[in-house]
């Protein structure tokens, strides 16, 4: 079998080959600027890191046209079930960084409450964007049954699953793609290939020529798509979700991209990538490209970049800000949300570590440090 | 009033369940027009269409990662694992997902969700068709556990369990899906998911079991009533939430106790009921508490008998505990 073919709508010197892109100019400037907030964001989030502010983030950096391309094509009513590196997705969708910084400081007024690590959000509106957990594929099958749903209520509603090349080796993968494909459930599967799972390039995951091929056998559509062109992120999910609301299937979509950061702030990947491969894709910087692109239709100017930027770390700075200042969960939100109602035990539980506090103070919080 | 065997409950109370809520729906590995290995969804398909009650693909993490899905999104799954030693592939989604969906969500995403599933031995079933893996479950805070020993309890739980706004493991005892028969009340009925069942009264020894056990602990109790020896026979039905202060009662009424059950003892449930109620009333013990277990080896073929708690092993530990 051939492999499958590499879609592009942006060529490298900005020109595009189709002439209506279905989005007005403030739309793509929407998504220009998206991506340049993730950026902000993810400039931030290591600085507060590296000042001890906050425990851990994930950076974005190279696959935001693939996030931002993604969630372009989705409507308020369409589910994501997002990996743990999406935040343009949930930016796009105007859920306010505030809330994405509530939970990078893991306070009172983290929609998890505290609950979870950084970058695992969870949020109902304004679009579904589903509790993240850390296992790796666990929410690809869910995104079916999810998806089944909508299927059964007759809606035209999608989900859709993202995970990294990595999550393609998971369980949850073979058993969503398979049970996607016999029920004809409307998901989009959207494997963002972008090289490393941490420290494991794609060869140690799979001898497959790629992931987009995946899909034949598994019998739905494959698209391999260029994922550093957010139009042809965007143009491939908008087919697949279109396929979907028809009521034909799933598809699986590969974007091809690249990590141009660490796996996380506590990774260093200059121990695993080489040199040359980071210098060869800076040069496909999907910044770069949509830059190329909107100054061909002179929507774009150095200056610009310069002031969306600017007012994304403004912002930014005063959500960081305003979390920092924010207080601790209170010590019952332990003990709440484990069930509907609180069981006895828990109550009792409870109220322990109530006594213990009032009789020996409060606990001593350690620093948290990722033991490297 | 209808007189059914467990089997027949279940199947009443999923029926009950489907005519009641459209939105629930039954699923899993030959549950479809086959009606499931045991029959406990015959008759579904019929009835309710293949929307419904269907057939997946042989994945037990595809089935309960659906379901946890169709949860998210409003359904009411209650999916069949076809035995409950075939579950571990979907111990991930049970244990990692289904089971913090609430708490790591703030309360925005919840899996109200069953997940039923035959457990136990007594079928020659061997290692993989025998286990009694409910401790695996009991310890994931998140996660109801439900076992019921009796029709009226089968039906009357699993309706609980459906209408439970928390995801619910409901182990069904294989050994007594035709071996007990009682009165099944016709149409809708819960039974509260954390209280324990008095099976029989005595004032001499407290008999602590569950699912399969039940029976067994009865005829371990009448023999030795016969030698003057009255026990307390409780059945805990809903393990987790535990009816904790129903099971401090019922020791306190005795001061001797026996827990029975038929999986391994080593972290086994019983180690939990023995330490609650050493924390909390070990004042009023005569006597040692004692567990009756299977053993601490893999579900034994051919010798299961010897492995399964019997009348006999039950009996030895309540004089044992009534004579200390």
């Amino acid at each position: 079998m051939t492999p499958a073919e590499l879609r592009t709508v942006i060529e490298p010197d900005g020109r595009v080959k189709v002439r209506d892109l279905g989005l007005s100019d403030a739309e793509l400037l929407h998504c220009y600027r998206t991506m340049l907030r993730v950026r902000a964001f993810d400039d931030t989030c290591l600085k507060l890191q590296r000042s001890g502010r906050i425990g851990f983030s994930i950076p974005n950096k190279g696959v935001e046209a693939t996030q931002v391309g993604a969630a372009s094509a989705l409507k308020k009513t369409d589910w994501i079930f997002p990996s743990y590196r999406d935040f343009g997705m949930a930016l796009y969708h105007g859920i306010p960084a505030v809330a994405m910084m509530h939970n990078m400081f893991g306070n009172a007024e983290d929609s998890a409450k505290g609950r979870q690590m950084p970058v695992h959000f969870s949020f109902t509106e304004p679009i579904k964007f589903v509790s993240i957990s850390s296992p790796i594929g666990t929410h690809i099958i869910q995104a079916v049954g999810a998806a089944h749903a909508m299927k059964l209520r007759g809606e035209k509603h999608i989900a859709l699953a993202s995970f990294g090349d990595g999550g393609t080796s998971s369980l949850g993968f073979h058993s969503g793609l398979n049970f996607a494909a016999v029920w004809k459930s409307p998901v989009v599967f959207l494997c963002q290939n972008n090289q490393y799972a941490i420290s494991c390039p794609v060869e140690k995951q799979t001898a497959s020529d790629g992931f987009a091929i995946k899909a034949k056998a598994y019998g739905m559509p494959g698209i391999l798509v260029d994922g550093n062109d957010l139009l042809a992120v965007r143009e491939a999910v908008l087919e697949a979700a279109e396929y979907a609301r028809k009521g034909k299937g799933p598809t699986l979509i590969e974007a091809k991209t690249f990590r141009m950061g660490g796996h996380s702030t506590s990774d260093d990947p200059t121990r695993y990538v080489p040199k040359e491969l980071v210098a060869e894709w800076e040069k496909k910087d999907p910044l770069l490209r949509f830059e190329k692109f909107l100054g061909k239709r002179k929507l774009w100017s150095e200056k610009m970049r310069t002031q969306y930027y600017d007012e994304a770390m403004a912002e930014i700075d005063v959500a960081a800000k305003e979390a920092a200042a924010t207080a601790k969960p209170a010590l019952e939100t332990i003990f709440s949300d484990v069930y509907a109602t609180v069981p006895a035990h828990l109550r009792r539980q409870g109220q322990q570590a109530f006594e213990v506090a009032a009789r020996h103070g409060e606990a001593e919080a350690g620093d948290g440090k990722f033991p490297l | 009033m209808a007189n059914l065997t467990l089997i027949q409950a279940v199947n009443d109370g999923l029926r009950t369940a489907m005519r009641d809520d459209k939105n629930v729906l039954v699923f899993g590995e030959d549950v479809g027009p086959k009606g499931g290995v045991f029959l406990a969804t015959e008759g579904l398909t019929k009835e309710f269409g293949e929307e419904r009650c269907f057939d997946t693909p042989l994945s037990e993490d595809g089935i309960v990662g659906a379901a946890i899905g169709m949860a998210l999104n409003g359904l009411k799954p209650v999916a069949e694992i076809q035995f409950q030693d075939f579950i571990f592939p979907a111990f991930d989604q049970i244990v990692s997902e289904a089971a913090k969906f609430r708490y790591r969500s703030g309360g925005q995403y919840t899996v109200p969700m069953v997940i039923r599933t035959p457990y136990g031995g007594g079928i020659r079933g061997g290692l993989y068709h025998s286990q009694s893996g409910e401790a695996y479950f009991c310890h994931t805070p998140g996660l109801k556990v439900v076992i019921p020993s009796t029709p009226h309890d089968a039906k009357g739980l699993l309706l609980a369990a459906i209408n439970d706004p928390d995801p619910v493991l409901f182990l069904e005892p294989k050994a007594l899906y035709r071996a007990v028969k009682g009165e099944v009340p016709e149409g809708k009925y819960t039974v509260d998911l954390s209280t324990l069942r008095t099976v029989r009264e005595g004032a001499n020894v407290t008999v602590f079991c569950y699912g399969a056990m039940v029976p067994v602990c009865q005829k371990a109790a009448d023999k030795a009533a016969e030698k003057g020896v009255e026990c307390l026979v409780v059945d805990l039905r809903t393990l987790l939430p535990l009816d904790e202060e129903g099971v401090l009662d019922a020791a306190k009424r005795t001061g001797r106790v026996v827990v029975v059950h038929e999986a391994p003892r080593f972290c086994g449930y019983g180690g939990e009921i023995s330490a609650l109620i050493a924390e909390n009333c070990i004042e009023y013990m005569e006597a040692p508490i004692v567990r009756v277990t299977g053993f601490d080896t893999p579900f034994p073929n051919t010798l299961e008998h010897h492995y399964m708690p019997d009348e006999r092993r039950v009996l030895d530990a309540i004089e044992r505990v009534a004579s200390w």
